[in-house]
């Protein structure tokens, strides 16, 4: 049987990891190459890169780092940020990317998604979704979770898969940074309406948050993280095994 | 030198990486001169196998990559390039493969129950047939270990040469071999060591 995933997702601003990595042992923090290679043998199934980079110089740099993770490890790469278009689909492919995430850009053109699942192929478009709830429905926020797009979550999930989605990202802004445990509530809503692999996000603070969402919600695929993995909140070859223990079915 | 076989189908870059992190030399080539002289050859792809088998026809590609293979070139074919060795594929309509290795592609979904998701994507484990001596391919690897898998269809009714499965509602063909040709359902240059260790094994032989 396929394994859950635990993926730890790096946030990369001109060339280097940004927000908080604190490893010891590791000289430098901020090298996304280094913590790429330290997660790849940590265990960790699949890496998402986010570039929250504004500049062209910056771009071009994400893409030379990209090109240089994707030579030193050799694991599932997820790519987001800044992709507007198909070309930018190409741009981030090339250099070794394996799947690609839209947010924003889908939002601003819904196109940008049937566009690229018929150039690439279903299994390689992501949609991410930052939602929250407003007056009893999950809405999509764009823009880092700043702007209400008055989109149902729900709806708008359905619609991107019928398009080509090929997994869903799904990030709640109601537990996000809360470190209280994932929203299981919105993540079952989401499970019942898709068959696309399902990737939870926001709100991991321990092991038993990862237990409690693969044993209450089966389809459930992956659980991503940043903060807690980067501060060494939580290991990921012992949050693995600990899962394993519990009856996961785990890559050990 | 290794060849990896370049027909327009894919992007070459995580596999010539990989094989540069385990120290072999490749060439991505499409040129059938360099494919005759090199010890090796990698048939990848991606995409839909009417199309690939095409481009491979084009380029009279499919008639060296067989010779080559009948002449005992080792030859490791991987995800799509895997499928192309079987002898049709039923994507799309039916397509000719290069029949190097009995047997036919099919949709997965035909062949796991309801409810299973189709792309099979994600690490699964090697379960290797038993009462056989395990694959040269694998001698580096234990079975049980997991590897990465994207693909909507499955080579079926492979007989003999199936090598390795994955479990997903059924046993998935993950990989074949006969004499010195190989192919692998996964992608071995994203399965992390346990990848690099198949190709290193791939190297070896």
């Amino acid at each position: 049987m396929i394994t859950k995933r635990i993926i730890p997702c790096l946030d990369v601003k001109d060339g280097r990891v940004v927000k908080g990595v604190n490893f010891l042992g590791l000289a430098d923090v901020s090298s996304p190459v280094k913590l790429a290679k330290f997660y790849s043998d940590c265990g960790a199934d699949e890496l998402v890169f986010y570039d929250i980079t504004a500049s062209a110089e910056g771009r071009a740099l994400f893409t030379d780092i990209l090109t240089e993770v994707a030579s030193t490890i050799f694991i599932p790469l997820t790519v987001g940020g800044g992709i507007n278009t198909v070309d930018d689909f190409g741009r981030v492919l090339k250099c070794g990317a394996d799947k690609v995430s839209v947010n924003s850009g889908a939002l601003r053109d819904p196109s940008l998604i049937p566009e690229a699942a018929k150039r690439y192929g279903d299994q390689c478009v992501v949609l991410s979704v930052d939602a929250k709830r407003v007056g009893g429905q999950f809405r999509v926020f764009a823009k880092g979770g700043r702007e209400d797009t008055g989109l149902d979550a729900i709806e708008w999930i359905k619609s991107g898969i019928a398009n080509g989605a090929g997994e869903i990202v799904l990030n709640s802004i109601d537990t996000d940074g809360v470190k209280n445990g994932f929203d299981l509530e919105m993540l079952q809503a989401v499970c019942e309406v898709v068959d696309v692999p399902v990737i939870a996000s926001g709100g991991a603070g321990c092991a038993e948050h990862f237990k409690k969402l693969f044993h209450s919600l089966p389809k459930v695929d992956a659980g991503l993280a940043a903060s807690i993995f980067h501060f060494g909140e939580i290991a990921i070859p012992d949050l693995k095994r600990e899962l394993a223990a519990d009856g996961i079915n785990m890559r050990l | 030198m290794i060849a990896i076989i370049d027909y327009g189908v894919g992007n070459l870059f995580s596999l010539k990486s990989s094989f540069a992190a385990i120290g072999v030399e490749t060439a991505v080539t499409g040129d059938p001169e360099a494919i005759r002289r090199a010890d090796r050859l990698i048939l990848p792809g991606v995409g839909a196998f009417g199309d690939a088998a095409a481009l491979l026809r084009r380029n009279g590609l499919d008639q060296v990559v067989r010779q080559e293979a009948e002449d005992g070139k080792p030859l490791l074919g991987i995800c799509l390039g895997m499928q192309l060795l079987f002898d049709y594929g039923l994507e799309y309509g039916r397509h000719q493969g290069l029949g190097l290795i009995p047997g036919s592609v099919r949709p997965i979904a035909d062949y796991i129950p309801a409810g299973y998701k189709v792309p099979h994507i994600g690490w699964n484990a090697l379960r290797f047939p038993a009462g056989k001596p395990v694959s040269p391919l694998f001698r580096h690897i234990r079975e049980g270990e997991c590897v990465y898998f994207v693909h909507s269809f499955c080579g079926v009714e492979c007989g003999e040469s199936v090598v390795a499965s994955a479990e997903y509602g059924g046993m998935l063909t993950a990989a074949v071999a006969r004499g010195s040709i190989y192919g692998v359902q996964f992608h071995p240059e994203k399965s992390g060591n346990v990848g690099l260790n198949i190709l290193r094994a791939f190297c070896e032989k």
